[in-house]
Formats: C-alpha cells, sequence, structure tokens
C-alpha cells in the first residue's frame, strides 16, 4: 500500500526498470560455459561410476548399443538413470527459481513448501484407492496433488498481517508436509502390495529409472519448461513488488497465476518419475543468483542446467559413498541442502523472516 | 520508610563486543529521589539502565548498591530491592492481569513456598496504587497500551523493591497516558520514598518529573544535577547537537526547552540562537 | 490520585478469593486428567482380540497367575501400557517445557528437530553399531543434546529466540529425518513396521527392557522440571524481566534444557520419535487449563492421555492395524495448520 506513491508517473520512462545487479556479458557467458562443461563431465561420471567398477572399453561398447558383458549391461543401465537425474534435476532446479520469484520469498522450495509430498499423496491415494494403473494417469494425478497443495500452502502462509511472509510460507508448508507424510503413510500401510514401495513415494530417487517412465511425463516436462521460461520477463517486474510491477504495466494476477502453473507443472511431473526430492529447488537459484545476478532471463535457463549438475552429483556421490549399496538422492539432497536452508535463514534480517 | 539506599556506578565501562558504549562513568543515583537519565539516541542511556539492573556485566569497574556490586548480590536479593521494567515487557498470551502482578512476587518466595497473606496484600496494594483493580482479572492482550504499562509498573511494585529502575517507561504512550504513567510514579516516589532512575526520550517531560537529571554523551555523564541547572542551551548543544532555547515553563516552573530548527522560526535562526528574546 | 500503602481488606480478600478459585479451577482440570489417564490405561489392559474383565487384570498385575491372561496382559498389554504413559508424559512435559521457555508454541521439540535427531542417533546405534538397550538411549541423549546445542549456537547467539530458531529447526528436522531414512534403507532385513518404528513412533513389541529406561529417566528427571516451575513462568515475560525478577536466565534455561532432552531422549529411544505429541500437549492444556497458572502438569497428562487414545485408536478403531506416530501425525498435522491459521488470522506470535 504504502508503495502506490513510488509508482512511476505517466510520464516517467517505464523501459527503463530499475537494474537488478547488472553482470557484464561476458562473465555470465563464462559461468554458462563453465556450468556446460561441469554439466558434461557429470554426465560422463555419472555413467562411468557406479557399485560395479568397468572399463572405459566396456563404457564405450555400452554406449554403442552392445550389453555383452556384465559391465556393459550394468552402464546401460545407468544410461535412462542419468538421463532421468538431469531432466528432474533440472525441472527441480528451475521450479525453485520461478517458485522464489513468484512468492518473493527466499525459502520457497518444492519440498520445503510440502508441493512434492502433495504430489506424492495423490499418486499413493490413486494406486491404493483408485487402481490407477496407466503412467499419464499418475503424472495426471501427482500434478493434481502438486497444484492442490501449493494453494493450500500459499493460501494457508498468507493469511493474515504481512501476507506470504518466509517464516509464514515455510511453516505452513513444513505443517503441510508432515500431515502428507501420514497420511501417505497411512494411506499405504493396510494395503501390502503397496506398502513395500511406500518408501520411493516418501524418499525420492532416481535407481529405477526406464525411458518409458520418462516418455510418459515428457510432455508435461516440456510445458512445464516452456511456461517457466517464457515467465522470465513477468518474475523481473514481480520483483519490484505488485504495486510497481501494476504500474509497469503487469497484468500480476494473470503473470504470477502463469508461472505458477509452470512451475507447479514441473514439480509435480518430477514428483511423478522420481518421488520426492527436496531442497534442490532452494539451493540452486541462490547459487546462481551468485554466479549470474538476479536478472531471471539469465536466472531461470542457468537454474535448470545447475539443478541438473546438483542432482547428477548427488546421485554419483550416493553411489559411491556406500559401495556396494547406494543412498536414495533425495537423502543425499537433504543432507546438503537443510545446512543450506540453516545458512540462508542465518543471513536473513529478522524483521524479513 | 524504606531504608536508605545508595546505588551508584563507579568507573563503569560497558560494552558490546569490542565497541565500548559507556566508558569509565562514575553516576551516584540521589535516594528517595526521580532521576531522569537522557541522552542523544545510542548514547548507551539503555545499556547503563541493563548494567545497572545486572542484566550487563560491566568490561570495567562496577554497579554498587549499598557497597557491593550488584553482579555479586545472589539474584533474589538484589531483585527484593531492585526493581526493572525494561522497556517491551512480554507477555504471554491470555495471562491475566492478577496472575502478570503475582509473578512480581518471586523474589519473596522459596522454591515450595505457598502462597501468603502477604503476598495477596502485596499484589492487591500494587493494583491499588496502579489503580489497575478493576482490571485484576482481564487478559492482558485486551488492555490498552496506557493500561497495560500501568499494570506491568503494578508487577515491579509487587516486588516491593525500594528501588525502581524503567527503561522508557512512556514509549508508545500518546500524551495523556505519558503524564498519567509519570504521575503515577511521582506518587510513588511520594508516599512511599521509592528510589525512581528511568530513561526519558523526552527532555521536556524529564525536566519536569526529575528531580535529578543526568545527561549522557559520548559514554560519559555530560551534566548531572537538578534539572534548572542541567538543561541549558549549552547542554543541549552539546549532547543532541541541537540549537534551542531555554525558558521556564509556565506550569511547572521546570526549564521547557524550545528547539530551534531550519524552518518556522519567527525570527532568524541565528538571532534566536544567540539568545535574543522571543516576541 | 493517591497512591495507596496500606490496600483495604477487601482488596485483599478480592485478590486472593480469585487467586484461589483460578488454583481450584486448576486442581480440578489436573485431577480429571489424571483419572482419564487412570481409565484410557485400564481400558487399554483389558481390550485387545481377547476381553479380559478387570478382575483379571487385576489379579496379573498383582502377580497372581492367570491362565491366558498373564501372558497377554503381563507380558503384552502392560509394558505396551506403561511405556505409553511413560513415553506421553515426558514428551508432554518437554515440549512445554521448550513451549514456556521459548515462549512459542512452534518451538516444540519435534518441530525444531530434537526428537528427530534423537531418533536419528538411536537408529543409527541399533542398525550400523548392533547396540541395544542403555546404550541405545545415551545415543539418543547425546545426539538431541547435541541439536540442541547447535541451535542454541546458531539460533541464541544472534540474540534472537523466535523465528530464526524456529526456521533453523526445521533445517535440522530435515537433516535428521534424512539420515533416519538413510539408515532405513541400509537395514536391509528389516521389515516395515520396525522402520516406522524410527519414523513415525510406535509402540509394537514394547518390552519391560525398552520400558525401564525411560520410566527412570522420567522418575529422576520430572521432579527437576516441575521444580523449575516458577523460573519457567517468570522466563515467560522476557529474558530481562525475568532476570530482574531474580532468576539466573542462563542457569534456569541449560536446567531445564538438559531435563526436557533428557527426557525425550530416554522416550524416543523406546518407541521412537511419536510425530507431534510434544507439540499438541501444551496447547491442548493452555485450552483446558485457561490462565490459571504453569501447564507443566496438565500438559503431560495430557501427552499421556494422546498417547494411550491414539494407541488404542490405531490398535483396534481402523481397519488394520496403525503405529500409535501414524495416528497422531494425521490428528496432529491439521492442528499444527489450524493454529498457524488462527495464529495469521489473529496477526500475534504464536
Amino acid at each position: 500500500m504504502t508503495q502506490v506513491d513510488t509508482v512511476p508517473a505517466p510520464g516517467a520512462a517505464p523501459a527503463q526498470r530499475p537494474g537488478p545487479v547488472r553482470r557484464p556479458g561476458s562473465v555470465r557467458v563464462l559461468w554458462l560455459l563453465v556450468v556446460v562443461a561441469v554439466l558434461a563431465a557429470l554426465l560422463a561420471a555419472s555413467v562411468a561410476v557406479g557399485s560395479r567398477a568397468v572399463g572405459w572399453s566396456e563404457i564405450l561398447a555400452a554406449l554403442g548399443g552392445s550389453q555383452e558383458t556384465i559391465g556393459e549391461a550394468a552402464v546401460t543401465k545407468r544410461i535412462p538413470r542419468t538421463v532421468l537425474a538431469a531432466v528432474v534435476g533440472a525441472a527441480l532446479g528451475l521450479s525453485g527459481a520461478v517458485m522464489q520469484g513468484v512468492t518473493r520469498n527466499p525459502l520457497a522450495d518444492p519440498g520445503v513448501l510440502g508441493i512434492n509430498m502433495g504430489a506424492s499423496l495423490a499418486v499413493v491415494v490413486g494406486l491404493a484407492w483408485l487402481g490407477l494403473s496407466s503412467a499419464t494417469a499418475i503424472v495426471w494425478t501427482a500434478i493434481l496433488g502438486a497444484a492442490l497443495a501449493a494453494v493450500f500452502v500459499y493460501a494457508v502462509g498468507s493469511l493474515g498481517r504481512g501476507g506470504p511472509t518466509p517464516l509464514k510460507l515455510a511453516l505452513a508448508g513444513t505443517a503441510t508436509s508432515a500431515a502428507l507424510v501420514s497420511f501417505v503413510t497411512a494411506v499405504a500401510l493396510p494395503r501390502g502390495d503397496i506398502a513395500e514401495s511406500i518408501q520411493s513415494w516418501e524418499i525420492g530417487g532416481v535407481g529405477g529409472a526406464s525411458f518409458r517412465g520418462l516418455g510418459s511425463v515428457a510432455p508435461f516436462l516440456v510445458v512445464g519448461f516452456a511456461v517457466s521460461l517464457l515467465s522470465a520477463r513477468a518474475l523481473n517486474s514481480l520483483a519490484l513488488g505488485d504495486e510497481l510491477a501494476a504500474g509497469l504495466g503487469e497484468r500480476v494476477v494473470l503473470a504470477r497465476g502463469v508461472a505458477a502453473l509452470g512451475s507447479v507443472l514441473l514439480c509435480g511431473a518430477a514428483t511423478a518419475i522420481a518421488g520426492p526430492i527436496g531442497f534442490v529447488g532452494l539451493v540452486v537459484p541462490h547459487v546462481c543468483r551468485l554466479l549470474v545476478g538476479v536478472d531471471h532471463r539469465w536466472l531461470l535457463p542457468f537454474t535448470a542446467l545447475t539443478g541438473a549438475c546438483l542432482l547428477i552429483a548427488s546421485d554419483v556421490l550416493g553411489r559411491i559413498v556406500a559401495r556396494p549399496d547406494e543412498i536414495d538422492v533425495g537423502i543425499i539432497t537433504a543432507l546438503i541442502g537443510a545446512p543450506f536452508f540453516i545458512y540462508i535463514v542465518r543471513r536473513q534480517k529478522v524483521r524479513e523472516l | 520508610m524504606s531504608a536508605t539506599h545508595r546505588l551508584a556506578a563507579e568507573g563503569l565501562t560497558l560494552a558490546y563486543g569490542e565497541r565500548a558504549v559507556i566508558e569509565d562513568l562514575d553516576l551516584a543515583v540521589p535516594h528517595g529521589r526521580i532521576t531522569a537519565i537522557v541522552g542523544a539516541n545510542a548514547c548507551g542511556k539503555s545499556t547503563l539502565l541493563r548494567s545497572m539492573s545486572r542484566l550487563l556485566a560491566p568490561r570495567g569497574g562496577q554497579v554498587v548498591l549499598d557497597g557491593r556490586s550488584v553482579h555479586r548480590l545472589p539474584a533474589k536479593e538484589l531483585a527484593r530491592t531492585l526493581g526493572l521494567l525494561p522497556q517491551s515487557p512480554i507477555a504471554p498470551e491470555g495471562i491475566t492481569v492478577a496472575d502478570l502482578v503475582g509473578r512480581g512476587r518471586h523474589p519473596h518466595q522459596g522454591m515450595f513456598s505457598r502462597w501468603k497473606r502477604e503476598d495477596d496484600v502485596a499484589v492487591a496494594a500494587a493494583l491499588e496504587a496502579t489503580q489497575t483493580t478493576e482490571l485484576a482479572e482481564r487478559a492482558v492482550d485486551e488492555l490498552s497500551g496506557g493500561q497495560r504499562q500501568r499494570v506491568w509498573i503494578a508487577m515491579a511494585l509487587a516486588q516491593q523493591t525500594d528501588v525502581l529502575l524503567l527503561d522508557e517507561p512512556t514509549t508508545f504512550l500518546d500524551v495523556s497516558h505519558q503524564i498519567e504513567v509519570l504521575d503515577l510514579l511521582t506518587d510513588l516516589n511520594r508516599t512511599r520514598g521509592t528510589t525512581v532512575v528511568m530513561v526519558l526520550h523526552d527532555l521536556n517531560m524529564a525536566a519536569r518529573y526529575a528531580d535529578h537529571l543526568v545527561a549522557l554523551a559520548g559514554g560519559r555523564v555530560h551534566a548531572a544535577g537538578a534539572p534548572d541547572h542541567v538543561l541549558t542551551e549549552e547542554t543541549v548543544r552539546a549532547v543532541f547537537g541541537l540549537e534551542c532555547r531555554v525558558v521556564v515553563d509556565p506550569t511547572s516552573g521546570r526549564p521547557l526547552m524550545l528547539p530551534i530548527g531550519r524552518h518556522h522560526m519567527t525570527a532568524p535562526a541565528e538571532a534566536l540562537a544567540a539568545g535574543e528574546p522571543i516576541s | 490520585m493517591t497512591a495507596v500503602v496500606t490496600p483495604p481488606p477487601s482488596s485483599v480478600d478480592a485478590v486472593a478469593r480469585y487467586r484461589v478459585r483460578r488454583a481450584a479451577r486448576r486442581r480440578l482440570v489436573i485431577t480429571v486428567l489424571a483419572v482419564l489417564v487412570v481409565v484410557v490405561f485400564a481400558a487399554s489392559l483389558m481390550i485387545g482380540r481377547t476381553f479380559y474383565p478387570p478382575g483379571d487384570v487385576i489379579r496379573v498385575v498383582l502377580g497372581q497367575e492367570v491362565p491366558g491372561a498373564t501372558f497377554t496382559v503381563g507380558r503384552l498389554r502392560l509394558p505396551r501400557a506403561v511405556l505409553a504413559v511413560v513415553a506421553g508424559l515426558s514428551f508432554g512435559l518437554a515440549g512445554v517445557t521448550f513451549q514456556t521457555m521459548l515462549r512459542n508454541a512452534l518451538a516444540s521439540p519435534d518441530v525444531i528437530g530434537i526428537t528427530s535427531g534423537a531418533g536419528a542417533a538411536a537408529v543409527f546405534a541399533i542398525v550400523f553399531l548392533g547396540w541395544s538397550g542403555t546404550a541405545v538411549s545415551v545415543t539418543a541423549i547425546l545426539a538431541a543434546l547435541g541439536v540442541a546445542l547447535v541451535m542454541y549456537g546458531l539460533a541464541f547467539t544472534d540474540g534472537v529466540v523466535g523465528t530464526r530458531l524456529i526456521l533453523i529447526g526445521i533445517g535440522i528436522a530435515a537433516m535428521g529425518r534424512s539420515v533416519t531414512s538413510y539408515v532405513l534403507s541400509e537395514a536391509g532385513a528389516w521389515d516395515f513396521a520396525e522402520a516406522l518404528r524410527w519414523l513415525t513412533g510406535s509402540l509394537n513389541g514394547s518390552t519391560w527392557e525398552a520400558t525401564v529406561p525411560a520410566l527412570v529417566a522420567l522418575v529422576v528427571l520430572a521432579p527437576v522440571l516441575l521444580a523449575l516451575t516458577r523460573q519457567l513462568s517468570a522466563l515467560q515475560l522476557g529474558d530481562d524481566t525475568a532476570s530482574a525478577l531474580g532468576i539466573r536466565v542462563d542457569r534456569t534455561r541449560v536446567l531445564a534444557i538438559v531435563a526436557a532432552v533428557g527426557l525425550l531422549a530416554f522416550a524416543t529411544a523406546a518407541c521412537g520419535p511419536i510425530a507431534f505429541v510434544s507439540f499438541l500437549a501444551g496447547p491442548i492444556a493452555a485450552r483446558i487449563v485457561g490462565p490459571n497458572g504453569s501447564l507443566l502438569v496438565p500438559a503431560a497428562l495430557v501427552g499421556a492421555l494422546l498417547v494411550l487414545v491414539a494407541d488404542l485408536v490405531g490398535q483396534f478403531a481402523l481397519g488394520s492395524r496403525f503405529p500409535v506416530g501414524v495416528v497422531t501425525g494425521v490428528l496432529g498435522a491439521p492442528y499444527l495448520i489450524y493454529l498457524i491459521v488462527r495464529t495469521n488470522r489473529a496477526g500475534g506470535s504464536l
């Protein structure tokens, strides 16, 4: 309300937006090259490294389609897994960046806000009570669950004074998340047949990846990526506050709704194939802002690339640390992400919480 | 009716981390009088008050009550002599006035001792003195700002201390409630002989209600004494960096400070600052 | 206005009457709660696949031989019901201690990660180190104290107790849960029901060996907290006011944290972190008691009642058997959301 006075007069040139931290283009391009190189290295590592040690000749043979030795078969199984980790990581990173932009909240993340858990619960209910079986139906259910959870958490978190402050949103998300976990357990427990796989709906992983599973969510991911990336300009306006964004000619409610839809599509689809994976969407945007600044036109593609890097790296780490077993990638991201969350909380000024 | 207490700071140095706020400060609080501490923002007046009530340990020097350092006195013993009302005390949700005031009895109760008649008498007296008896069963959350401040003072009164320290007791109150609270403190001082030490923002209120005015600047006492002697144009210039005129308040006979700004002056500021008569 | 030095007797009497009325109300609530705990405790000994009349149950408890009942009641139901009461009292008491001390209903040990830290350490000691009994309890208590210390360091040094502490706790709780999940995923031989004990808390398979350490901890530590009742009430007024009232703030806080964490850790080592009991007990007790004095005893009783009732519901009221933590989780999380909604509406602090 108080910002009304600061809306530029009609005569002022709205095109000259107060520039967010401007980075020289060369720095951004440099970082882009670095991130792409890191991603390529991680992709290679993810295919090469696993609980079974394999030689380079076998890897090359497997990439060529051969499955003659056990080593080659193992590598063949790692390929879809790597692709899945890259896609899910990109989706979660981008989803988190859009969510932080839409809510103007540094703690927003599909995991922290309970949105991934909403997708999980919807899928478990669908499996246990509605007899869902087709992959497409599961994705639709997951996205519906994610959307419902997002709307619910945002509604609870924005009640009262000060609108959706980081504290209120994080609390609403945590509470909702806890409630949803209890419901997931309660729904799945009496069903012995799906109770065995219940853990994959509480902790996300990319271990059981296949190209067929990936194919069923591809359309959702494509739409989600497109909508989210196209929201960049609107998010730049929204970053200045609703009043100012409206003053700049942005249709605030519409812009926010579209961006949120893109974000929910991405994290719902990611949860549908990999289960709930937290903190990727929290960590990645913060790191990327340090690298390329706060202009969403650069930030959003960067978060997708960096998200892919983070999730592949976490997955590889989970395979190395616990040899000959594996640690689910959802556990690794929580162990990396939670301290980062604490760091952000400590850095924030109190009155902004 | 109360024993004579001597409260003083001797060579007191106070610091937050590396930054010294108060340095080598000496201050004697006159017994049975009202002392007001004034000074510019962040000059250390609240810090000084916190240290006098042992909330902040000194870096150097000491705060002495009747010849003993307050930081070495047993906590409860000190709390029976010296009470403190912090700037923004916290009322738990839903607590009633009587309950809150009753908590002031803590230093007079042993770990397992039961509530005694004298506790009820102290609470009733505190409620009467602050005119909050009618509010006793109300929730503190529901009260107005002025009522709430009187309830907090009632809690400090139930503590039955001879010395009462208050950190900006009139902040957030409108002018009539400010007068109400300061009148109440004056009553306590006159009828019970309670020694009152308070940090005040408003120089004119301080000059009107204090018997003893302490002006802090740069972590030291710049001037201390009767308001007539302390509230002068020179002191205000030195302590606040503000030009002003000091006249005699026609309602109280105490000094009244009139600031000189850059606007709305009937005469040129230089002339006023030079002490030419107004009007 | 003239200040009154000696108040009129009538107003002293009014103050005394009001105080007595409040104390009576508090005593009534405590009595009713205690009776309810005893009744549900007795019921949980009688109810089951086979119903045993009160006479049989009493004879078993007194040590007499009753065919069938001696095993079912004496070996299965009695340790389970006793653990339910002990864990409920411990969680309730520890939870309300934290909530009172930090002046915030959300600052309960299960929201700020202390319980999940204890649970993660306990399951780690069991799975990876092959420990059992007291060693597990000690590991749990050390981990919980560690978490409390980290929280203290991270949040208190900033001079801010409220929101920052809670958010940091949310982060720590997430780490504790993921460690637990990792340990469970490593313990391949375990069945799902056993895993749930460490994720949400369960009383299934309670034994005397698990119950006794928690009982001893309760007997030792509960009096410590009860002796701190007045100090904790004063801390509610803020550190400065409490200090001015003659409270040694730091000493009180350290003592209360150690005692509360001890209660939590021993109970958690016995039955897992039963979801939301320590969070729920305090606010529910506050609703029942009203502004009539300390909540420590009522909250402990509410905690015991919650665990007993939730365990009965989980065992018998629903088609299949649910561990107690799933029931309290399903009940507790919506209440947490309700509390957030209510507080956000009012615009106050929790």
